[in-house]
C-alpha cells in the first residue's frame, strides 16, 4: 500500500519532467535534423541517450552503498532545489514577469544557427555535437530526476524510469509522426506541477534525513503536494501584474 | 574544454537560478536543523515548521521578482 501510494505521484513526476525535457530537445534535434541531415543529428541523440543510460547504472549501483540519511540529506536538498526553482519559475511565467518558453522560436533560432554553419560533406560533426550536447544536457535533468527520487530509499528507481521513458517514448514518437517541434505542449502547466510533485518529495526527504517522522508516513507526501499547489496558486494571484488582473477580473482595481 | 564549462554551467543553473533564493533556501533548512536539535516538538509540528518556512521563501522571492518587474 505504502509503495503503491508513492509509485503513482513518482512515475507521475518522472514522466511530467522528462516530457518537459523531451519536447525541449526534440525541438533542437529537429531543427538539426531538418537542416543539416539526420544521420547526424539521430546517431548524436542516440549516443548521448546511451551515455546517460551507463551513468545511470553505474550511480544507481554506487547510491545503495551511501547511507540512506545521507542520502535522502543530499539528494533531498538537491531534489528541493531543483523543484523550487522550476515551481518559482512556473509561478512567475504565470504571473507574466517572465516569458514563456516558446517551441516554435527556439526551432527558428537553432535551424538559422545550423544554416550558418553551412553544409558538411560526408559525416556531419557539427549535427551530431549540437544534438549530442542538447540531449545530454535535458538528459541530465531527466536523470537527477530519476536518481533523487530513488534516493529515498523506497524502491522507487522502477516506476521512476518508467515514467521518464514513457515521456521519451511519446515524445519521440510524436516529433517523427510530425516532424515540427510540439509547440502545443502546455509547458508551463507541466513545470507547474512537476515544481509541486518534486518540492513536495524534497521536503519529505529533507525532514526525514533531519529525524523529522512525518504524520501519516508517506502520505504525507500527498499533504505537501497539495500544500504546495495552494502556496502556488496564491503566489500568482499575489504576484499577476495588476494590468493583467484587471485585464481578467474587470472592476477589481 | 569549452563543453565541460557548458556542462558545468548547466549543472550549476539545474539547482540555482536565483543566488538569492537558493540561499534562503539552505538557510532555512540550516535554521530548521538547529530548532529541531535543540527543541523537542510534536511531529506534526516540526513538518508544518519545515514546509512553512520553505513556502514563504518561495512566496517572498516570487513576490520580490514580480514587484520588482513590474516597476521596470
Amino acid at each position: 500500500m505504502h509503495w503503491l501510494s508513492t509509485a503513482g505521484p513518482t512515475m507521475l513526476a518522472a514522466f511530467l519532467a522528462s516530457l518537459v525535457e523531451c519536447v525541449e530537445a526534440l525541438t533542437v534535434v529537429l531543427a538539426v535534423g531538418s537542416i543539416r541531415g539526420w544521420n547526424g543529428a539521430l546517431s548524436g541523440a542516440a549516443a548521448a541517450v546511451a551515455v546517460l543510460i551507463a551513468i545511470l547504472s553505474v550511480l544507481g549501483r554506487t547510491l545503495t552503498r551511501v547511507p540512506l540519511h545521507l542520502l535522502q540529506g543530499i539528494v533531498g536538498t538537491l531534489l528541493l532545489l531543483f523543484g523550487l526553482r522550476w515551481l518559482r519559475k512556473a509561478i512567475l511565467r504565470a504571473t507574466g514577469s517572465i516569458a514563456k518558453h516558446d517551441e516554435a522560436s527556439a526551432y527558428e533560432k537553432n535551424a538559422k544557427a545550423m544554416l550558418a554553419l553551412g553544409h558538411a560533406r560526408g559525416w556531419d560533426s557539427v549535427a551530431f555535437g549540437a544534438a549530442f550536447q542538447i540531449t545530454m544536457l535535458e538528459g541530465t535533468e531527466v536523470a537527477f530526476i530519476v536518481i533523487a527520487i530513488d534516493a529515498g530509499g523506497t524502491g522507487m528507481l522502477l516506476p521512476a524510469s518508467v515514467g521518464a521513458v514513457a515521456a521519451l517514448f511519446v515524445v519521440a514518437a510524436l516529433g517523427f509522426a510530425l516532424h515540427r517541434p510540439l509547440t502545443r505542449v502546455p509547458e508551463n502547466a507541466l513545470k507547474f506541477v512537476v515544481g509541486v510533485l518534486l518540492s513536495a518529495f524534497g521536503t519529505y526527504w529533507v525532514g526525514e534525513s533531519m529525524g523529522l517522522r512525518w504524520p501519516g508516513s508517506d502520505l504525507a507526501i500527498a499533504a505537501l503536494v497539495i500544500g504546495y499547489l495552494v502556496v502556488a496558486r496564491l503566489s500568482v494571484a499575489l504576484g499577476r501584474a495588476p494590468s493583467r488582473a484587471a485585464a481578467e477580473f474587470p472592476g477589481t482595481r | 574544454m569549452n563543453w565541460i564549462e557548458t556542462m558545468g554551467r548547466e549543472l550549476y543553473g539545474l539547482f540555482v537560478d536565483d543566488a538569492g533564493f537558493a540561499i534562503a533556501i539552505l538557510i532555512w533548512l540550516g535554521v530548521f536543523r538547529l530548532l529541531s536539535r535543540s527543541h523537542a516538538m510534536p511531529a506534526w509540528a516540526g513538518a508544518l515548521a519545515l514546509f512553512a518556512g520553505l513556502a514563504a521563501v518561495l512566496c517572498e522571492s516570487v513576490l520580490r521578482f514580480a514587484r520588482s518587474h513590474q516597476r521596470r
